[in-house]
């Protein structure tokens, strides 16, 4: 028998690694062979299910069953139990929270209802280090396709007709984009994949690499068909060891394939791609610092213009995209932009992956239609508040976004209204609050991560996000007064105002948007706020304890 | 070894297929004929685990991958083992019992192929009560 029958899909993202999935794979291993069934089972580590909270998870097929929180000594009643005599592991299957019931499927599974998997395809599915796998998948077809069925200038417009806007952070039409660098008369061009990814909280890029690093590979390559550029660049933190080593056998696999190297599928076309390591700073995620750290630089901003795909990496014309973004490309090639352009809003096109996380009962990666409400996002597939508690607010954006509140949980989400309202759909972190949290503290913690991570360029936001700080230290500490209530946001318009680049024009916005929504938190914390003594009329004067 | 043109891809897309065969769950849901086949301990000892593999087996060699083979426990005809359930979309599912190895054979080719029961070997249940 050589035919196996059944598949155990381990998942082996950085969540249920650290939650010993290693050890349940090995242990599935060895019983599997000890009862001899190892050539009628395949075990297979796969990249992250999003479901990470209930992680270790195991999927069997094709029964499809979903397991959770599986521990290396469940391995052995898998076997015995599942594999040979068919029964299901009654104890390890999902159960919903504040529900006395049990669910196998994973399509019947509430996290998953309303997902649409276009980013995260292949992540759980396939083996991310066999590009076999990948390629049964359907993956390669959209290079195959577009290289040697299509113009550059076709690809380009599926690109642009299906409404993929960037993924980073600001949602630039990435068609756009293409075209620009792709009109830029030049020898030589760059391809670069953002993988910085340094949001407080967010996690789709290195899902993505992790569970399904051909993908991006795939997509770079179209990419650099269509600009002219026989480069790649992936920027990756170093922090991200798992993606790394993922990425760097998907890359020789690649080349080994000749998918990457010289006359991609017999064409004219070559194409190859290296990785660059980042130390981990939030600004290296800006496109023009990352382009310095890439060429060996401080990982600083430049002013723009000139535009990366102007002058871009050692001066040549240069497209950075982001890791999610180049994840859309190879489904847009083989599906056609008109299949893209049916999901998502008006303006905001597709799907977006969203880090959930917080006080929020399932906490995962989730991929969701733009469109779709905050609500549904939180209780349909977060399945609410834990411990039952009231929801209080949700950061989007990361700290260059802001908080939204009850009021707006049935705003759509997407890229516009989240703007409306203040907020930023960012690169997808979303960190969720509940009535015990403190809305100043929340303001402080994403000031002091903004404070710590700016590059130290411009005075407005080396020392404006301090002084803010230090304003916010002193009004939680119950000593601030209404003037520095002023002051803050004066500081906040100023940094806004004159910053360099979007970390600091950018920093201010949870301390405004806390204000704005929550200002009797402030309020609360202030000393005197309308209690003017004596004779003296000055609106905010401090007591003075004598 | 380098693959030169799209239609290499997909030559090698197709032999890949049979490592991820078995997962085609969830995105693209077609509907697939299931074979069910009773895995307790009674089966198994009388030797559905080799009517299994000789499914298996069989729908493989003849590609046939529309159909899914699916181990399950009771079924609840204990004196009528290794049991096997054959749910065609859309049409009342059929029980067969005693399906040894050397059954396997007839079953797909007169009903997963051709679309008739194999009558003699049908167990008559009411599939209305569950
Ligand atoms: C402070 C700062 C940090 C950023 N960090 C990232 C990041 O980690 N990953 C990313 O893809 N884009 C990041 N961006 C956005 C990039 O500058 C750029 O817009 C993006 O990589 C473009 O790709 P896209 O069009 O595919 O979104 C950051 C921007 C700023 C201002
Ligand atoms: S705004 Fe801040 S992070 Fe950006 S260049 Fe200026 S100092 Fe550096
Ligand atoms: S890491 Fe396993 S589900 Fe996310
Ligand atoms: S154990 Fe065989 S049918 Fe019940």
């Amino acid at each position: 028998m050589e035919k196996a029958r059944t598949n155990i899909m381990v998942c082996g993202g950085t969540g249920c690694l650290a939650s010993e999935s290693e050890k349940v794979m090995k242990n599935l291993q060895l019983i599997a062979k000890a009862r001899g069934y190892a050539d009628e089972v395949e075990i297979i580590q796969t990249g992250c299910f999003g479901f990470c909270e209930q992680g270790p998870i195991v999927k069997i097929e094709p029964d499809n069953v979903f397991y959770v929180r599986v521990g290396p000594k469940d391995a052995k009643e898998i076997i015995d139990e599942h594999i040979i005599k068919g029964r299901r592991v009654e104890r390890l299957l999902y159960k919903e929270p504040n529900e006395d019931k049990t669910i196998n499927k994973q399509e019947d599974m509430p996290f998953y209802k309303k997902q649409l998997r276009v980013a995260l395809r292949n992540c759980g599915l396939i083996n991310p280090e066999d590009i076999y796998e990948y390629i049964a998948v359907g993956g390669y077809e959209a290079l195959g396709k577009a290289i040697s069925e299509m113009t550059r200038e076709e690809v380009v417009e599926a690109v642009k007709d299906s409404g993929l806007r960037g993924r980073g952070g600001g949602g630039f039409p990435t068609g756009l984009k293409w075209e620009i660098t792709k009109k830029q008369e030049s020898d030589v061009k760059f391809m670069i994949c953002n993988a910085d990814e340094g949001d407080p909280g967010a996690f789709m890029d290195r899902s993505i690499l992790e569970g399904d690093p051909h993908s991006v590979l795939e997509a770079m390559t179209i990419g650099g068909y269509v600009i002219g550029a026989d480069k790649g660049i992936i920027y990756i933190r170093a922090e991200y060891p798992l993606a790394i080593s993922r990425l760097r056998t998907a890359i020789e696999q690649a080349r080994e394939a000749g998918l990457l190297g010289k006359n991609i599928f017999g064409t004219d076309f070559s194409f190859d791609i290296d990785l660059k390591f980042g130390a981990g700073a939030f600004v290296c995620g800006e496109e023009t610092a990352l382009i310095n750290s890439c060429e060996g630089k401080r990982g600083e901003p430049n002013y723009k213009p000139p535009y990366p795909a102007q002058e871009g990496y050692w001066g040549h014309p240069t497209c950075v995209n982001n890791v999610e973004t180049f994840a859309n490309i190879p489904p847009i090639i083989t599906r056609g932009a008109e299949w893209y352009a049916s999901m998502g809003t008006e303006k905001s096109k597709g799907t977006k992956v969203f880090a959930l996380a917080g006080k929020i009962n399932n906490v995962g990666l989730v991929e969701v239609p733009m469109g779709i409400t905050l609500r549904e996002i939180i209780y349909d597939i977060g399945g609410g508040i834990q411990g039952g508690r009231k929801f209080k607010a949700v950061q989007t954006g990361g700290p260059s976004g802001g908080v939204l509140t009850e009021n707006e949980l049935d705003t759509p989400i997407d890229y516009d209204s989240l703007r409306e309202r203040g907020s930023m759909m960012g690169s997808g972190g979303m960190i969720v609050m509940d009535e015990t949290d403190n809305m100043v503290n929340v303001a402080k913690f994403y000031l002091e991560f903004t404070m710590d991570e700016s590059c130290g360029r411009c005075t407005p936001c080396r020392i404006g996000t301090k002084r803010m700080f230090e304003l916010l230290e002193k009004i939680s500490d119950g000593k601030g007064t209404m003037a520095d209530i002023d002051a803050l946001k004066q500081l906040s318009y100023m940094i806004k105002g004159s910053s360099l680049c979007g970390l600091g024009q950018t920093a201010p916005n949870p301390v405004l948007s806390t204000l704005k929504h929550f200002p009797d938190e402030y309020m609360k914390l202030i000393k005197d706020v309308d209690t003017p003594t004596n004779n003296d009329h000055a609106k905010n004067k401090v007591k003075v304890n004598a | 070894m380098k693959i030169k043109s799209l239609d290499e891809l997909r030559k090698i897309k197709e032999e890949s297929m049979e490592k991820v065969k078995l997962r085609q769950h969830g995105q693209g849901a077609t509907e697939h004929i299931e074979v069910l086949i009773g895995m307790a301990t009674c089966g198994i000892s009388s030797g559905a685990r080799e009517t299994l593999n000789a499914f298996m087996k069989e729908l493989g060699d003849e590609n046939l991958d529309n159909v899914k083979v699916i181990p399950v426990g009771c079924i609840g005809y204990c004196h009528s083992e290794p049991t096997v359930q054959v749910n065609i979309p859309g049409e009342t599912p059929v029980l067969y019992g005693n399906v040894k190895e050397n059954k396997v054979h007839n079953i797909i080719e007169k009903h997963i192929k051709g679309g008739e029961p194999v009558k003699n070997m049908i167990i008559n249940v009411d599939f209305e009560r569950a």
